[in-house]
This record gives C-alpha cells, sequence and structure tokens, in this order.
C-alpha cells in the first residue's frame, strides 16, 4: 500500500516497570502555587517525568497555568509555553508542524522532540474540542494531548464545565430552595468520543494518577507510538470537590473501583480495559458502590438517597448495557422508557 | 551612474507576470521561503491560499501548508510554529478576522512576527462581500503593525518588507498587510517578480534567538504576571512599536537598493499635492476613482490633491500633520465606520485629527466622509462631490464634520 502520511521518528521510550526504576530527575519541580492536594500537579510532574527532557511543553489556560505558572518562578525545567483556552490542539499542531519542517530544511537539529498540550477540561471537554478533533485528524504530526479532569473551571471559581459529574454543586450550580439539582447534564465523554471520532488516530486512553505507574506508561506509549494522541486524566481536586486534601489519592482510587471511572487504552484502534477496570470487568473484583465515592465529597453533600440511585443507576447502566462498557455508549437493542419515578 | 545600471540589470532579470493582488502575496511567500501556512476558507482573502496549494502541490514551495477548522486555529497554530522559529503566513476577512480575535490578540503580546493578509470585507450582518476596513482596524491598539496597499506590485513588495522588519529582533511584532476584497484580491495587474537571489539579499532567514521554544532553550514563555509585571511588559510592547519607523525606514532604504524600485515616503503617499489647494485621504484602493477624479477637476483649474495612508500602525503623526498643514482645507474618506465616535467620524479621519491636534504647525479643518461600505463603488462624481465640500470649509463656510457619500437617499 502506498504511503502517503510521512510520520517523523519518535523517541523510544519503553515502559516503566516499576516505581523504583522511576528516574530520580524532576522536570516539573518548585515555583508552583497549586492547592494542598492537587492532583492536577501531580499529573504535571509525572507527566513531564515520564516524557523526558526533550520535550517542549504548550499549557492551555486553567489552573495548571495560572496556579503553576509565574513569572520568575517557573516550575518548568522544560520549555513551556501557555497557549489559549481553547487552543491545545492548534498548539500542539503548530509545535509539531514547525519542528517538522525546520528539521526538513535543516534549520535545526534533526531529532525526536515531544510535543505535549496539556488543557483542563474546560479547555478541552468545552472550548477546545474542536481543536483537539482537527489535530488528531493531522496524522502526520507527532503529539499527545493530554486533558487533566478536575470536573469544573476550578481556576475561576469552580463552576460547571461538560465534564462535571450530573447534580454537582458548583458556583454555577449551587443548590436552591426550590431546585436542588442545577446541574442536569451527563458528563461528556470525552476519550471515547476522541477514540470513536478519529480513525488515524493511534492511541487514546483514560489514566488517574491514583496509579502513578499506569498513567505514567500510557504517556509514554502516547508519545511513542507516532501521530496525534489523547488522554484524558481524571484528578481529584480538593477545592472543587470539597474534601480534605489528605483524601486526593483515596478519591481517585474510588472512582476507579465504583466504575465511575472507567480505565482504558485504544492502541492501534484495538481497545483493552486496563488496571483496576479490566479486574473489575473480568469479575475478579466487585465496584464499590458510588454513595461511597459521592458522600465523601461536599459537592454531593445536597444528594438526597433518590440522587444517588438515580446516579447509582446511570453508572450500573454504562456497565450493564453499554455496547463496550463504559467507553461507547451504543446499546445493542432499543429499550421502552423506564417506568418515571413516583 | 551606478543606479541606471541597477535599473537596467532589474529589467533583464525580473519577471513580469499578470496576477491579483492574492497571488502576488503568494509568491512573496514563496520567495521568502515561508516554513508554516494554514489556511480557512472565507472570501476574499482566500484565493491566497488556494494559489499557495498550487505552489506547494507542483513542488515550487516547501512549507508545511495546514487546513485548520476555524481562524482561531488557523491563527493559533502559526503563532506556535512562530514561537519555536518557522517564518509563518496566515490570514483572514471579515468575521473571519474577528473569529480569530482571541489569537489576534495574544499574537503581538507574545512578540511573534507573524505575517497575516486581511482581505477587507464588510463585516456581518447582513452578509457582504465588499470591502470595508473595520475588520483589520479591529486590532489597531493590541500592537500589530497595519499596512494598507493599492495593488498587486505593491502587495508583493510589501510582504516582504513586513517579513524583513517584523522579524527584526528590535521589532518582533506581527504585521497584517491589508488588501481591498475583490478591488486587490481579485483584480490582475502586471507584477514584476524579483529573483530570488534579490530576496536572499534583501530578507535574512528568521532567527527567534533568545526566544526560541527548543529542549537547548529551556525558557517559560509567558507565565502569569499580574500586577507584579504586565505593565513593564506592555511598556516593552511600546517601545518596539516606537522602533517600527526606524527599521522601516532601513528596510525601505534597502529595498530600494536592492530592488531598484523605491516607494518615497514608507507612511504615506502623496499625489498631486505639490501646489494643491486642498488634499482629500484615505486608504487602499480608493487611490483609483480619487485619482481619476483629481485629474478630472486639475482640468477645470481645482487644485486638489491626495493622501494615501499606507501604514496605519505605526501612525505617522507628526510628519502627516506637517504635510497636512500646507492645506487650507482636509477631507478624508474613511471606508470603515466608528459609531459614536467623536463627530461620528470614521476611524481613519479620528486618528487624523487626533494626530492635528497636537501638532505645532497650521491646523486646516478636517472634514471626515464615509463612503464604499460593503464593496460599494466610490465613483469620481463621488469624489467630486467630496471635493466640493472640503472647498466650502476651505473658505470658511460651514460644513458637518462627518457625510455619508453615494448614500441611497
Amino acid at each position: 500500500m502506498a504511503t502517503y502520511i510521512q510520520v517523523d521518528p519518535t523517541q523510544k521510550l519503553e515502559p516503566f516497570k516499576s516505581v523504583k526504576k522511576l528516574p530520580l530527575e524532576e522536570y516539573f519541580t518548585s515555583g508552583h502555587r497549586t492547592c494542598q492536594g492537587c492532583e492536577s500537579a501531580l499529573v504535571m510532574k509525572m507527566m513531564v517525568k515520564a516524557a523526558g527532557p526533550r520535550s517542549i511543553i504548550l499549557g492551555s489556560t486553567g489552573c495548571m497555568y495560572v496556579a503553576n505558572t509565574t513569572y520568575y518562578s517557573t516550575s518548568w525545567v522544560v520549555p513551556w509555553m501557555h497557549t489559549q483556552l481553547g487552543s491545545s490542539g492548534s498548539a500542539a499542531l503548530g509545535t509539531s508542524a514547525a519542528l517538522k519542517v525546520l528539521m526538513r530544511k535543516g534549520k535545526i537539529k534533526n531529532e525526536p522532540i515531544n510535543v505535549i498540550a496539556f488543557c483542563g477540561d474546560g479547555g478541552g471537554a468545552d472550548m477546545g474540542v474542536g481543536a483537539i478533533s482537527a489535530t488528531l485528524t493531522h496524522a502526520e504530526y507527532n503529539s499527545l494531548i493530554l486533558m487533566y479532569d478536575n470536573e469544573s473551571y476550578a481556576n475561576t471559581d469552580i463552576q460547571l464545565s461538560g465534564s462535571t459529574p450530573w447534580g454537582a454543586n458548583t458556583t454555577f450550580s449551587s443548590p436552591g430552595k426550590v431546585k436542588r439539582i442545577m446541574h442536569r447534564r451527563w458528563k461528556k465523554n470525552m476519550a471515547g468520543m476522541m477514540a470513536a471520532g478519529h480513525p488515524e488516530c493511534k492511541y487514546v486512553a483514560t489514566i488517574c494518577m491514583s496509579y502513578g505507574l499506569h498513567g505514567m506508561n500510557a504517556i509514554r506509549k502516547a508519545l511513542a507510538i507516532g501521530g496525534p494522541t489523547f488522554i484524558h486524566s481524571l484528578d481529584p481536586c480538593p477545592k472543587g470537590w470539597d474534601y480534605d486534601p489528605y483524601l486526593s489519592h483515596e478519591m481517585g482510587e474510588l472512582a476507579v473501583n465504583s466504575g465511575v471511572w472507567p480505565l482504558y487504552e485504544v492502541e492501534n484502534q484495538v481497545l483493552r480495559l486496563t488496571g483496576r477496570t479490566e479486574q473489575i470487568a473480568a469479575g475478579k473484583i466487585r465496584r464499590v458502590p458510588v454513595r461511597d465515592y459521592l458522600l465523601k465529597q461536599g459537592r454531593f453533600a445536597h444528594f438526597t438517597n433518590d440522587d444517588i440511585d438515580y446516579f447509582q443507576d446511570k453508572v450500573d447502566e454504562m456497565w450493564d448495557k453499554w455496547l463496550i462498557p463504559g467507553v461507547i455508549p451504543f446499546r445493542k437493542d432499543v429499550e421502552a422508557d423506564p417506568p418515571a419515578l413516583n | 551612474m551606478a543606479t541606471a545600471t541597477l535599473v537596467e540589470e532589474q529589467r533583464a532579470t525580473d519577471k513580469t507576470a499578470l496576477i491579483t493582488g492574492s497571488e502576488a502575496i503568494a509568491v512573496a511567500c514563496k520567495l521568502a521561503d515561508v516554513d508554516v501556512i494554514t489556511a480557512y476558507p472565507i472570501r476574499p482573502y482566500d484565493t491566497v491560499m488556494q494559489y499557495i496549494c498550487k505552489l506547494v502541490a507542483n513542488g515550487e514551495m516547501d512549507c508545511e501548508y495546514i487546513v485548520a477548522e476555524g481562524e482561531h486555529s488557523q491563527f493559533e497554530i502559526v503563532k506556535h510554529a512562530c514561537a519555536c522559529g518557522a517564518r509563518v503566513f496566515c490570514g483572514s476577512s471579515g468575521v473571519g478576522w474577528m473569529y480569530a480575535m482571541e489569537a489576534l490578540t495574544v499574537t503581538p503580546a507574545l512578540r511573534i512576527p507573524m505575517v497575516a493578509m486581511v482581505g477587507n470585507r464588510a463585516l456581518d450582518d447582513p452578509g457582504a462581500f465588499g470591502v470595508e476596513h473595520n475588520d483589520a482596524l479591529t486590532v489597531r491598539d493590541l500592537g500589530w503593525q497595519l499596512v494598507w496597499v493599492d495593488s498587486a506590485q505593491e502587495a508583493l513588495d510589501t510582504a516582504l518588507i513586513a517579513y524583513r522588519v517584523s522579524e527584526d529582533r528590535r521589532i518582533f511584532l506581527p504585521c497584517a498587510i491589508s488588501c481591498d476584497g475583490a478591488f486587490l484580491t481579485h483584480s490582475q495587474a502586471l507584477v514584476k517578480i524579483p529573483s530570488q537571489e534579490k530576496v536572499n539579499q534583501f530578507l535574512p532567514r528568521y532567527n527567534r534567538a533568545d526566544l526560541q521554544l527548543h529542549p537547548d532553550n529551556p525558557i517559560t514563555v509567558a507565565p502569569q504576571g499580574n500586577e507584579d509585571w504586565v505593565m513593564e511588559i506592555r511598556r516593552q510592547n511600546y517601545a518596539a512599536m516606537e522602533r517600527v519607523s526606524l527599521v522601516l525606514k532601513e528596510a525601505y532604504a534597502d529595498f530600494d537598493r536592492i530592488f531598484g524600485r523605491s516607494y518615497g515616503n514608507p507612511f504615506f503617499e502623496e499625489y498631486e499635492t505639490e501646489d494643491a489647494d486642498i488634499v482629500l485621504m484615505g486608504m487602499g484602493t480608493l487611490s483609483t476613482p480619487v485619482r481619476v477624479g483629481i485629474r478630472k477637476m486639475r482640468t477645470e483649474g481645482k487644485k486638489v490633491g491626495f493622501v494615501r495612508m499606507r501604514w496605519f500602525r505605526p501612525f505617522a503623526a507628526a510628519d502627516l500633520a506637517e504635510s497636512l498643514g500646507r492645506f487650507k482645507a482636509v477631507g478624508v474618506i474613511d471606508r470603515d465606520y466608528s459609531f459614536g465616535s467623536p463627530y461620528m467620524s470614521g476611524v481613519l479621519t479620528t486618528e487624523v485629527r487626533s494626530a492635528m491636534y497636537s501638532a505645532p504647525g497650521p491646523k486646516p479643518p478636517v472634514l471626515g466622509f464615509i463612503a464604499g461600505l460593503g464593496g460599494r463603488e466610490v465613483t469620481v462624481p463621488d469624489v467630486e462631490k467630496v471635493a466640493g465640500a472640503v472647498y466650502q470649509a476651505a473658505e470658511g463656510k460651514s460644513q458637518p464634520l462627518t457625510q455619508w457619500i453615494g448614500l441611497r437617499e
């Protein structure tokens, strides 16, 4: 078959074997001002540790810009550049295109350089989804777009995004005397949408840095495989989710173990459930009730038992009725409407 | 004489082609060996990208040619490419330019020397394909260099000058080249295409230097500044814009030396002004009917001149005020509007009045005229009507400060 796509070589990034085998060098260090217990800051640290020093990072507006990157006290050891809220896709594409042409014309040294653009859920699942989608169709440009999803516009004051879970109390969906549930949209299925909608994209994954090695190896795979790739990371946020910062790690585990946050990867169009999610699907462990996850967070403190049941039903539906559990919301058969709640 | 030899040599080596304004800029991109180009469709600027596509497809140009999914991405992609050291080109028209507005805002703030073409077009609503200058003018406060050209030759030449000036380390600001929709983007004229050797002699390679984003230069670009530093950073942009005049003059002088084509005063062009009683002013292809009108009026003994503003940013206020002080009255024709502005005048009129206010010399009355909106033709009788009103003002007779010309009654 003729080759129409010219993909430049990427760095060889073998998976890390264990936590003890991780490199000691840090490329995201002191100088940032993120909140205590911020999981997104951990994602930044792990992301760039996984990528290594020959990397360029583009950061769209959001917590990981505003709180992370301050004039005269940058925490980035690798080159870093701000991009606009909806521009993570365009930043990755433009940077990768520049490297490609400058190397081809001999204007800079020819070597594989990682290009990573990150965005929050507001910048990714809301404003930037068009640009990310476009970049995932440009198969000849190597880049990774990483969406760190703390489930709200957490830097601007905790406003809801298209990635905020149903019913959550945010400053744009605070419950009142008449209306308890002000946010009635279900969370957007970003990774599934990116995987299903972009046949040339070689790697899409969901991660949660409560499982650090798993997350870092997904990042290494995304960078090594070539072409544009996408990773969706769920990041517990003490400020936006309203819990004690020491619980961040546990909150990520609960999201996965309750089945709310399925871990999977789509590598060269092959889908694999990964980590704890794979074990749940194989029946080796049981899903924890979502009640255990929701009631630890202040943003769901206004929930009644009915609300929790509704949430549990939706998660069960995702596991039991979706054609591919937790990934693609297509069903095998058309079903009758469920009986109305009384 | 050395100059004569150069001109002769120029005639021998330059090729002449019948091309449109858009194609002239595409040829300039090829000659400038642009590295990354992004396209998105909107009339009338899009013709430049159609020509560039052909140049790439025919192997005449080596660049990353990317079709974006919207103007915001279109401008963001090249912004980032330029930060890595790539020479870039982009463009848009009308509401497309407005859709890119956020990207247009950060580009000068990041000191990105992007060169863009604006195929001037009326803003929606209602939809109109014709020329208005409000699109490009929206960035006038942000640090963009803005230039209006009126011929395909000037479009090509100005694109080369724009790269040279924008990419100068003393400047590092973007430049938008405005070409009137249809009248210039789609009109063919004979254009001298300079040789590659001469272009190479005129235009050095883009060197991002200390600001290049690369693992060998691990800088952090545009971290949060806030009240601690933003004011100092703004002041640096102010200083860069202040330096443009000097660097532009150098570039035009070198252009003349290397290509044998002189533009005189880079900032504005004067036509039949030497003995003029009154002058008209305007930007872009308005020059065509105005020049014809002036030639007609001159046969009737009316001494009317024309000043075509070429560079709108930076605005050569002192030079312009000194020049306009020679006349009895000035009539500025705006192909734009600025609703609610002082005296409800157009943007150019307001700027000219502002330039005159602090000038040490004489201050003739400045009348504002709004004409040719939505691509409506500005006719020779329109020009005569404008001149008539300006003559009235010159004679001390009261005139409205803003008049709409060619408006259906």
